[in-house]
């Protein structure tokens, strides 16, 4: 079987294909960023998590430090419960306070952490204690508006 | 009515002799290797160009349509997703149906024509296996690498637009392409669907040549055939597939 210049047009084709996929994966994708190490697993229940959806980004100070892996919901205490895909790179104190936030006005929904004092750490599998539920704009601006037309009431 | 039928059971039962007969064609690789040539080499300059251009016109319409809400930079986002999900494995197939799949159709169709088909079964040579099976896995093979080169380019060229002529910030462009792409989700299931579409294209286009009317407008009409079938078959394709990826989750 003899080398030709077809084999190197072949070569040079699936070559830059392959180069495409791997640019896709690595610059486009978060394949890079996920980092997919090892990972243990955190819960925490929420009155309600508004927009927070599976594969929402888990963070502390900023930082994303795990993923939301399922969101069920506890039939029995009417509260949904969270569970973490967190990096084992990282360790919170037991005290840690979970909440619902969101980036920016309309952006997505992510549990953001709320590093405590206790020094010992949450181990895998363990639930969070102190948690606070998603902000729902519609309320926080019905609230608003009506202590306006309160105000304004008394006033007169 | 019943002659589409007929063909249709014709063509499945001519997709499972592809399978059967294949062994040659990884056998003797080279055969595949001339053939991944001719239908993945040569559309590379169309799919590089039109993905290039596609991404360009992304980027100016995205930017357009995304700085009235004041959120230019999600510009990645939106060029990333739709080229990685749809455009890349659509638009290419498309491409490929028309640049690839078309000559195949005529090759094997004029093979047909002038006999040599039945030349090689004198000399028991199995058609299928020499001339259908290595042209039906070069266009497997090139498919999905066709399809990841358009949509890379498409980002390219929406990159250039975006970022280099109207300005929109370069680290939010990509940060916030790569918070949002996911490699599971989008780009391996773009290269699901682009492999489907392969499949369905090689296996339009030599079914279309192998069946076609051993005459000069049977070759042609079969030649149509093959843009027009494999161009609805993929769009269909690309609905089913998406409704089974992206449910909304």
């Amino acid at each position: 079987m003899n080398r030709t210049a077809l084999d190197l047009w072949v070569g040079f084709f699936v070559a830059i294909g392959l180069a495409a996929v791997l640019f896709l994966a690595l610059k486009v994708g978060n394949l890079s960023a996920s980092s997919s190490g090892e990972t243990y697993a955190l819960q925490a229940k929420f009155d309600n998590i508004g927009g927070l959806k599976v594969r929402s980004a888990v963070k502390s100070s900023g930082v994303v430090v795990g993923r939301v892996a399922h969101i069920d919901y506890d039939s029995a205490n009417y509260v949904a419960v969270v569970s973490m895909q967190m990096d084992a790179r990282y360790k919170f104190p037991r005290d840690t306070f979970a909440t619902i936030n969101t980036s920016g006005l309309l952006g997505d929904q992510f549990i953001g952490f709320e590093v405590g004092g206790e020094s010992e750490m949450l181990k895998a599998g363990e639930s969070i204690k102190k948690t606070q539920s998603a902000v729902v704009l519609e309320k926080l601006i019905s609230q608003f508006m009506f202590n306006q037309a309160s105000d304004s009431k008394d006033k007169k | 009515m019943t002659s589409r039928l007929w063909q249709l059971g014709f063509a499945s039962r001519f997709f499972i002799a592809i399978f059967l007969y294949s062994g040659t064609s990884f056998r003797r690789f080279q055969l595949t290797l001339r053939e991944v040539f001719f239908s993945g080499v040569m559309s590379l300059i169309i799919i590089m160009v039109s993905g290039l251009f596609v991404g360009m016109v992304l980027g100016l319409q995205g930017y357009d349509t995304l700085q009235r809400y004041g959120s230019a930079e999600a510009l990645g986002i939106l060029v990333a997703l739709s080229l990685v999900r749809e455009l890349g494995p659509v638009v290419a197939a498309l491409l490929f149906a028309s640049r690839a799949g078309s000559a195949i159709t005529a090759e094997i169709g004029l093979m047909k024509a002038t006999e040599q088909l039945s030349a090689m079964e004198m000399m028991a040579v199995n058609p299928i296996a020499r001339v259908v099976a290595p042209r039906f896995w070069g266009g497997v093979i090139s498919m999905p690498l066709l399809a990841a080169l358009f949509s890379a380019m498409g980002i390219f060229g929406g990159y250039l637009v975006g970022v280099v002529l109207i300005g929109v910030d370069e680290g939010s462009f990509w940060s916030q392409m790569q918070a949002t792409v996911d490699f599971r989700e989008d780009i391996v299931n773009g290269i699901i669907k682009s492999f489907v579409f392969g499949v369905i294209v090689s296996w339009v286009a030599v079914f279309e040549g192998y069946d076609a009317e051993p005459t000069a407008e049977g070759v042609s009409g079969a030649t149509t055939r093959t843009v027009v079938t494999s161009s609805l078959a993929i769009l269909a394709a690309d609905f089913v597939l998406t409704a089974l990826m992206f449910r909304g989750v």
